[in-house]
């Protein structure tokens, strides 16, 4: 019993210095204050307001609007490009497949600044068109493989005589993917967007190394990184983040009750 | 199935690899060559082979301390990720069913890293503290605690009960079923989530800009400025390689680890 109490508290300790710093930015956002973080001022909307009339809105809008074209053609060219990929992989050998995979594997565990370093220099050298065209490249390098582990373990479980099946039902191979196969395999695609287009949303490093100086492209997060390193920052920016938090926190656990009560109907 | 349709089944299985085609020249063009690049450039002072951008690297004693230190707050940030969230995993197996509690672990994993540091940022001025490295090394620490708890949750999760009850069956007390069965048991994913925050410890930059006001630089910070000029490319280069060393050693312990282990579902 005093075990268990124990524990609690340490969690929720835990939980405590993690939520500090959220807890108090979502506070600070209804503060009016300068530069730097304080409690100092009164209570207010003004920094919420300030998203749609501070002078620099039309940067910040052009940040958010940049951040979702590179998200969202990103995530679905990887999405499309990595489905076709799993199946291709499901049907290769032994060790093609280990080869592929090990390739794929790469983006997800080097560092993310080697990452950015190595294509930049690439980019570089090829002396590829900045902007957009480095960025959606660079997004697509390190989305598809979350596609292929999201589509690939599916192509395992599915059964197989489902299709063949639909083969001696009459259907002809390509006929059988597209109606059989491919319909099975659509929410796992679509975790896999999903995972592509939040992981690109909220990327930095690539993006940062990435934009070239001269291209004037930013996202949210390099706008809001280069608006920390000149003097002043931004009062909308607490009002930002804990839009952000808030969306983040509904989403994930919306998720993840939307997935438990499909786990309870499965069973 | 008849011999002629399992025939055809399998010529098409044969040609259906084609389909993986695009994303391998894909993956060779945007992902090997370009870390290729990275190991010509390493090698390579005015357009010859040469040994000198090693030489210049490990002869400049500022960019070695740089590595020492990062490595230093690498090992530091990583040691009290595990000693905070080992218990938080463990507690969390033994007492909440609840995924949602394990979920309110995970989340701030998914709130964008610049947004975690201003946070820190702005309790370190409200409270009036400098900033500098109590503020960098508690940054790292709240950065990377959530990729320490979800590996470390997810092993300790799929431990089979039947192994703690045998253990206690066989007269071991709760702290003895705790080292010699749940401890062993969960290296797996102690070695994973060491590299998940060791690795982008070192490499990371901003964190420490952000919360140091630019006095203290990291391993990521210098990559990152040595690759603003063509000129420092050599070195960048060969300082990416270091890291990529890393990384491979690490991923080598973590896939040797796996190899008895099947890997576990993740929270959701």
């Amino acid at each position: 019993m005093v075990k268990k109490m124990l524990g609690k508290s340490y969690l929720l300790l835990v939980l405590a210095f993690m939520y500090a710093p959220i807890v108090l930015i979502i506070i600070l956002s209804f503060f009016s204050s300068g530069s730097r973080f304080s409690l100092a001022g009164t209570f207010t909307f003004d920094n919420y307001l300030a998203i749609f009339t501070s002078r620099s809105s039309p940067v910040l809008f052009d940040a958010i609007k940049n951040t979702l074209i590179i998200a969202l053609v990103s995530s679905i060219i990887a999405t499309v490009m990595g489905s076709v990929a799993a199946i291709g992989m499901f049907h290769l050998g032994k060790r093609g497949q280990r080869f592929v995979a090990g390739m794929n594997q790469l983006p997800i565990i080097n560092s993310e600044i080697v990452m950015a370093v190595s294509l930049m220099i690439f980019f570089v050298t090829f002396s590829f068109p900045s902007g957009y065209t480095r960025l959606i490249i660079g997004h697509i390098t390190f989305c598809t493989p979350y596609v292929v582990l999201s589509v690939l373990p599916r192509l395992y479980q599915m059964d197989p005589n489902v299709y063949e099946a639909a083969l001696d039902l009459g259907a002809n191979p390509t006929k059988a993917l597209l109606k059989v196969q491919v319909p099975m395999l659509i929410p796992s695609i679509l975790t896999g967007f999903i995972m592509s287009f939040t992981i690109s949303l909220d990327d930095f490093i690539i993006t940062q190394i990435n934009k070239g100086a001269s291209s004037g492209i930013n996202t949210i997060s390099t706008y809001l990184y280069e608006d920390t390193k000149s003097q002043g920052f931004q009062a909308f920016w607490p009002a930002i983040f804990s839009i952000i938090f808030i969306v983040v926190l509904t989403t994930l656990i919306m998720v993840n009750f939307k997935k438990k009560t499909n786990g309870g109907n499965a069973k | 199935m008849n011999k002629q349709a399992f025939a055809k089944l399998k010529s098409f299985r044969f040609t259906r690899k084609v389909f993986s085609y695009p994303y391998v020249l894909f993956m060779l063009i945007f992902i090997v060559t370009p870390l290729f690049l990275i190991l010509i450039n390493a090698f390579k002072v005015n357009g010859e082979f040469s040994l000198g951008n090693f030489v210049a690297f490990f002869k400049d004693s500022s960019s070695i301390t740089v590595l020492e230190r990062s490595i230093l707050v690498g090992l530091f940030t990583t040691a009290v990720c595990l000693l905070i969230g080992y218990p938080v995993a463990y507690f969390l197996t033994q007492f909440s069913s609840s995924k949602v509690i394990a979920l309110l672990f995970i989340i701030p994993m998914w709130v964008n890293f610049l947004i975690r540091t201003l946070s820190t940022k702005a309790i370190f001025q409200i409270l009036d503290m400098p900033l500098g490295w109590s503020a960098v090394l508690v940054g790292m620490v709240y950065n990377y605690l959530p990729f320490m708890i979800l590996p470390l949750h997810t092993t300790l999760s799929n431990i089979d009960k039947s192994y703690i009850e045998a253990s206690e069956d066989l007269g071991a007390n709760s702290f003895v079923v705790f080292l010699k069965t749940i401890l062993p048991l969960s290296v797996p994913g102690i070695i994973s989530g060491i590299t998940m925050v060791f690795i982008p410890t070192i490499s990371t930059f901003a964190i420490t800009e952000i919360l140091s006001n630019r006095r203290i630089t990291l391993f990521g910070d210098t990559i990152n400025y040595m690759f603003q000029s063509s000129s420092t490319y050599g070195i960048g280069s060969v300082m990416s390689l270091i890291m990529l060393v890393m990384v491979i050693i690490s991923n080598t312990i973590i896939s040797r680890m796996n190899k008895n282990n099947q890997g576990g579902s993740a929270v959701w």
